[in-house]
């Protein structure tokens, strides 16, 4: 199978459902360590996604994500706003107006969408973000494209699993950057929000190619 | 034309204020607010930080104060996607001292990278109040020579009642961000409104004016013709 604007709808479509099912989760991993707000901010900035896709249904990925990334900074209100945007941002700007996403390309567009993450928020891995989810999801798609059995959704999974696993690691991290830094040492011991909702998203678009 | 600014918060009502204050001493000056979100929560969005960016455009530039985090990121996501990403500056400089800084060097004609530079200049005195300033690299003009004594100087006497307070210190600043000289006024930055403020010189103090560069003379009597004019004030 290849990977067209059907599967990048049922993906931002299993997003919002994810960040509804999982709104008070993420409100309790911020309470913990930030400003309990990211579950309520990422509920509503995938609702606000799901309205701009009925209004304006997009014609390729790229297309798909732009829209994402463009509502996501509008809607989102903190620091996920910007930066899940430009991930979108960047993944689209990468996949151009291609009608359909290969191994290779879908790879290069989690590489991209992590870079964007990087640059925006100037974290590195360790420092309890969702860099820690972002970049081994980023680096397993690569290696599971590099393999050349030519199947996304090996992709796919490889960069869920390693999402997953990286914010399953924020847990004793000591935060170094975000609001959460502000807490120092007791930071440890809680999972990092956007590494969580970063694995929830990554898990969305396994859901939507299966 | 003036350049114009735009002034990013997590609260529309910072903004809004921010503007109010910075708007009272730089009438001619264009400075719009983004602040909170569209549906009225704190925090920041693109959409309003894209509508004043393009309300600002057409002007000589744009210079962009930023509150928290996200206000940062979210002003740096606009002109990731703006047409014309190369005349916005993004001043790093605290909000409410930094966007009246910049409002003042606006209003006194300097062009985009000086309002910056005046906005940035209201952080390194608000960190050290009173102490001796390093002049920014940025403003020393490439005539003078680091180490040697100023290439003008002049001693004024404060004649107006109420000394250095907000309106003569961001008259002073003002008019030297526009100028190309390294102007120091007691010591401190003489572009830096809040630099100047933190002397509390009051009526009968001597400000001793010591000018760098191409337009030194002309800052030393922009300065001395101030003072001497008691500000315009009794």
């Amino acid at each position: 199978m290849m990977l067209d604007v059907n599967w990048a709808i049922r993906w931002l479509t299993l997003c919002a459902e994810a960040m509804a099912e999982n709104r008070v989760w993420l409100i309790e991993l911020d309470r913990a360590i930030g400003d309990s707000d990211h579950g309520e901010n990422m509920d509503r900035g995938f609702q606000a996604v799901l309205d701009k896709l009925a209004e304006a249904p997009p014609e390729t990925p790229g297309a798909a994500f732009k829209l994402t990334a463009m509502t996501l900074m509008s809607k989102v209100g903190g620091a996920a706003g910007p930066l899940y945007g430009t991930a979108f941002l960047r993944a689209s700007t990468f996949l151009g107006d291609a009608a359909e996403v290969d191994p290779a390309a879908l790879a290069g567009a989690l590489v991209a969408a992590r870079d964007g993450i990087v640059a925006r928020g100037k974290a590195e891995s360790g420092d309890k973000t969702m860099v820690d989810a972002w970049t081994p999801a980023a680096e397993a798609a690569q290696a599971a494209a590099a393999v050349g059995t030519g199947n996304v959704l090996e992709v796919l999974v490889a960069a869920a699993e390693a999402a997953e696993a990286g914010a399953m690691a924020t847990d004793p991290l000591v935060a170094r950057k975000g609001r959460a830094s502000y807490l120092g040492e007791r930071s440890a011991g809680h999972r990092d929000p956007g590494a969580a909702s970063s694995a929830l998203i990554l898990r969305a678009a396994v859901g939507a190619a299966a | 034309m003036t350049v114009r600014i735009v002034v990013v918060s997590h609260s529309e009502k910072i903004a809004d204020g921010a503007v109010e204050l910075a708007a009272q001493m730089a009438p001619d000056v264009v400075i719009l607010a983004a602040g909170g979100t569209p549906d009225g929560r704190i925090g920041t969005s693109l959409e309003k930080v894209m509508s004043a960016l393009d309300k600002a455009a057409g002007g000589d530039g744009v210079v962009v104060l930023t509150d928290l985090g996200s206000a940062v990121m979210t002003a740096e996501s606009a002109l990731e996607l703006a047409d014309d990403p190369a005349g916005v500056l993004l001043a790093d400089a605290p909000l409410v001292e930094g966007a009246v800084a910049a409002a003042v060097a606006a209003q006194g004609g300097a062009d985009a990278q000086a309002v910056k530079r005046a906005a940035e200049a209201a952080y390194g005195s608000a960190l050290s109040a009173g102490a001796a300033p390093v002049p920014s690299e940025s403003t020393v003009s490439e005539g003078s020579v680091t180490g040697a004594g100023p290439d003008f100087t002049g001693d004024f006497e404060l004649i107006n009642q109420a000394g250095m307070h907000a309106r003569p210190a961001a008259k002073i600043a003002g008019g030297i961000s526009a100028l190309d000289a390294e102007v120091k006024v007691n010591g401190v930055d003489g572009a830096s409104m809040t630099g100047l403020m933190t002397l509390a010189a009051g009526k009968g103090s001597v400000l001793h004016v010591e000018a760098w560069g191409a337009d030194a003379e002309r800052a030393v009597n922009y300065v001395g013709g101030l003072v001497q004019a008691g500000f315009g004030e009794p």
